[in-house]
């Protein structure tokens, strides 16, 4: 049974499609396999072979791959809630509350998103930690560090902006509070935050500045920046498995 | 000897290309600087749908001597003290939070962070490092009090009526 689903399998790898689609063909080779891998556009940012060992769950606790979990389900949820998000003054607040309490599964998306936009900072973190206190950051990997450090400010600044959409009290004192914060940066201050809000107050243009970079800039940024970050593991020779490996 | 007839066009072509590189560098940094400012200039607005920093308080009269009247929409506390009347940013001056008025406790509070202020805007405690700021009022030609939000004074001015 087993044995004629994976004959069915191959047969299928042999096909003209199949073929003209990922290139490498059937068979169990590791040439074979480390074609699959290095001819898929996904696949390749990721090394061909991964010491067995560097998988462990003590190695990472698989802290990065969660952190990509949940900026997935972020993705995943945060699309569908812009069908039903206007954002304008003051129906972002009412759509917010549709969203909660007319809208079929409204509440499950947006709590979906909430908690894993919670999850994901607290995982960025706990990453950061795990990678900073096994000496993972070190060299040949310190460029990987800095790129891990520009997703982290991406993340948060995700997670500001992110956070004025509601339009309730709590969201807008907080955007108020933030903004002024950026105030106190030395002599651009006051102009990065004219710009950023679109305005002196907190009002409709910083809504619709605040959603665009939560929508579109941000999310773009971090999808490349993750691609740098994913593909500089591989060629900075796999995650990095231990004291063994570090020379000097 | 075609090393030396190679040489003079060679020195001459590659001289043309470093001038066309140098142009090519130098209208890319200029097209990137046009940019910068045609950016700044467009993500900066010059028509803002903000409300007026000039506001209509009403009749100085509304104000009995001795109160502190918070009005919330604008932002501004109006006090009637013994030297006469005074116009105050509601604002706190740590982080841009509305403070209220305790009347119980004859003190400005913010719920933010807990600074405190006395009715002239000077600092209680908390972490506001600098007094309310006192706006400039005055009474127009038809009798209303107007507060000026956008200019503070730099010292104490009172409206006596």
């Amino acid at each position: 049974m087993a044995n004629s689903l994976e004959s069915q399998l191959a047969g299928l790898r042999d096909t003209r499609v199949w073929r003209s689609i990922f290139r490498s063909g059937s068979g169990a080779t590791n040439l074979r396999r480390a074609l699959a891998v290095q001819q898929n556009v996904f696949l390749h940012l990721a090394s061909v072979k991964v010491r067995k060992r560097s998988l462990a769950f003590r190695v990472t606790w698989f802290l990065g791959t969660l952190t990509l979990g949940a900026f997935l389900i972020l993705v995943l949820t945060g699309i569908p809630l812009m069908l039903y998000y206007h954002p304008s003054v003051p129906q972002a607040y009412a759509d917010m509350n549709d969203l909660r309490f007319v809208v079929s599964a409204g509440v499950f998306l947006r709590n979906l998103h909430r908690w894993s936009a919670h999850a994901m900072v607290l995982l960025v973190f706990a990453h950061m930690f795990k990678v900073f206190y096994r000496g993972a950051y070190r060299s040949p990997r310190e460029f990987n560090w800095v790129v891990g450090v520009v997703l982290l400010l991406l993340t948060l600044f995700l997670s500001y902006t992110g956070y004025l959409l509601p339009w309730d009290q709590l969201a807008f004192w907080a955007i108020t509070v933030g903004s002024n914060l950026i105030s106190a940066v030395p002599v651009l201050g006051a102009r990065i935050r004219f710009l950023l809000l679109g305005g002196n107050t907190v009002n409709a243009n910083a809504l619709l500045r605040f959603y665009v970079l939560h929508c579109v800039v941000l999310p773009l940024a971090a999808v490349i920046f993750l691609a740098i970050h994913f593909w500089r593991i591989r060629k900075d020779g796999g995650i990095y498995s231990g004291e063994s490996e570090h020379h000097e | 000897m075609s090393e030396s007839d190679h040489k003079e066009p060679k020195s001459a072509d590659s001289s043309r290309r470093q001038a066309f590189v140098q142009l090519g560098v130098g209208s890319i940094c200029v097209a990137c600087a046009g940019a910068s400012v045609f950016g700044y200039e467009f993500l900066a607005p010059n028509v803002l749908y903000e409300p007026s920093p000039i506001t209509n308080a009403g009749k100085p009269d509304r104000y009995p001597p001795d109160t502190v009247t918070q009005d919330l929409q604008a932002g501004i506390y109006i006090v009637h003290g013994p030297e006469g009347l005074y116009a105050m940013s509601a604002v706190c001056t740590h982080l841009g939070c509305l403070t209220a008025w305790k009347p119980e406790l004859g003190i400005v509070a913010c719920p933010c962070h807990g600074s405190k202020f006395h009715r002239d805007g000077s600092k209680i405690e908390g972490p506001a490092p600098r007094p309310l700021q006192w706006l400039r009022a005055w009474i127009s030609d038809e009798g209303d009090l107007l507060v000026d939000r956008s200019e503070p004074l730099s010292q104490k001015q009172f409206v006596r009526t």
